[in-house]
């Protein structure tokens, strides 16, 4: 492991009986890098992502987050406050969102910050118009969630997720659920932590936003990892077979 | 014979102490088998099975026979083994477990509708389990479970009449002994039916006025 090591996945394996979702999955992901995991759906590029935050825990493989290993191997109990502890340098980005409906935007944001780290309220409070403010949705911070658009829920469940000042952000097709015309609102979001150096892990089925912000990029297909590299590679020189027939399809839309 | 209602106001004091006896079982039961249904609900989902076996054996007894007849084992058969209750805590305990199973049922039934996405929401940021139970599955389920509940508990209000066979002296069997001394039935059962629907109306109202409350805490 050098220095640079951020997120690293060792020998990543997963199955669900005698379905191989994960096949031996190598990958190191630097502080600041921003990495897109695509491919076709059944890839196990969610699963490989579910797997960092233990939401879908590896059947064989380690995953690191700096030197503190995520998955070990502990009884039920010491299991569980490790998984609490380690999910809390986790931000994690859904498709449908998973607000809490019964919360305000407020409620939302300063859940677990005021439960887990002890924030006063004033703080949380002060904590959650600076992460709204952030994500442009400052004036929608006493609604509830069933006010708002598909991209503004999105919106603050990322500002839920950088409340808790996650160490990496993941976000599980963010945008995949969205009308096409909210789909820039959050990409505009994902691309100011990514010039603020936020390290990401993100799955995603749009190529154009993996190519303009991604430093690397995995394509992914029934459980491995076919080909990875930098964009202006994966996408313009891809040297695998599997690698071009899955861009055929995508990058003629 | 025509209707005569004049003589009902004579026995004004006794149908407004069944009326009484009828809300006081309705609020103990009602209590029994909220707390009952959540006792027995968070067993059957989270319980060892040790436990969770004999709440269902249980579940399923009260569901699968008649109330009339629970009544009657818990305060006729139960002297028989030493168990002597008196018939207005009888009552209680036979409806409030009655309806804590059909409240039971709701419960689980709302705690599992909340969606998978809640909890892994909520996991993700580091919640633990029981944050997340606490904080945000359970304030949910109890807003889905409010309008269900509430109609079980109007049906408890009226089921409560079956209490009158054991001898607890609730508001149909005020009417009946007015009906014993004045041999007008017809009456005396409207006049109770009446006070049923007044109570009930109340009952309604309340539930009313609570479900509005969560909804604007949506």
């Amino acid at each position: 492991m050098t220095n640079q090591a951020f997120v690293t996945i060792k020998n990543a394996a997963k199955s669900y009986g005698n379905l191989e979702v994960l096949k031996d999955i190598n990958l190191t992901v630097e502080r600041g890098q921003i990495v897109a995991i695509i491919g076709p759906s059944g890839s196990g590029k969610s699963t490989l992502l579910r797997a960092i935050n233990e939401l879908d825990p590896l059947t064989s493989g380690e995953v690191w987050l700096e030197d503190v290993q995520i998955n070990k191997k502990l009884p039920f109990r010491q299991y569980e406050a490790h998984v609490n502890q380690v999910r809390q340098d986790i931000g994690m980005v859904f498709q449908h969102f998973n607000l809490f409906p019964h919360l305000t935007v407020r409620g939302n944001i300063t859940l677990a910050p005021r439960m887990l780290k002890g924030l006063s309220e004033a703080d949380a409070n002060k904590l959650a118009e600076e992460q709204l403010a952030k994500v442009g949705l400052s004036e929608k911070i006493d609604e509830y969630p069933s006010r708002l658009s598909g991209g503004q829920k999105q919106r603050v469940a990322i500002a839920r997720a950088l409340a808790m000042k996650p160490k990496v952000m993941l976000f599980d097709e963010a945008t995949s659920a969205l009308d096409p015309e909210l789909v820039e609102e959050v990409n505009q979001v994902m691309k100011q932590l990514a010039e603020e150096h936020m390290t990401m892990i993100i799955v995603t089925h749009e190529m154009d936003f993996a190519a303009s912000v991604c430093d690397r990029v995995l394509f992914m297909d029934q459980g491995v990892v076919v080909e990875e590299g930098p964009p202006s590679v994966i996408f313009q020189n891809p040297k695998e077979e599997r690698t071009r027939n899955f861009l055929r399809k995508h990058l003629s839309r | 014979m025509g209707l005569d209602f004049s003589v009902v106001p004579d026995y004004f004091g006794v149908l407004a102490m069944g009326a009484g006896w009828t809300i006081a079982i309705t609020i103990c039961a009602g209590l029994l088998s909220f707390f009952g249904g959540i006792v027995f609900a968070v067993i059957a989902l989270y319980g060892h099975w040790a436990l969770r076996l004999p709440v269902r054996a249980f579940a399923f007894l009260f569901m699968g026979t008649p109330l009339l007849l629970q009544l009657f084992l818990i305060y006729f058969g139960l002297i028989q083994i030493g168990i002597d209750l008196p018939a207005f805590v009888a009552g209680v305990i036979g409806l409030g477990l009655h309806f804590a199973v059909y409240n039971s049922e709701l419960i689980q039934a709302s705690i599992l509708a909340v969606d998978k996405g809640q909890y892994e929401g909520a996991r993700t940021l580091g919640l633990s389990r029981g944050q997340t139970l606490r904080r945000i599955v359970i304030p949910q389920a109890v807003r889905a479970v409010i309008p269900p509940m509430g109609n079980n508990m109007i049906a408890l209000l009226k089921d409560s009449a079956l209490v009158s066979v054991i001898g607890v002296m609730e508001l149909t069997l005020a009417a009946q002994q007015a009906i014993s001394r004045t041999y007008r039935p017809f009456e005396f059962y409207l006049a109770a039916a009446f006070c049923y629907y007044i109570v009930n109306l109340a009952l309604e109202a309340g539930l009313r006025h609570l479900e509005r409350r969560i909804a604007a805490s949506r």
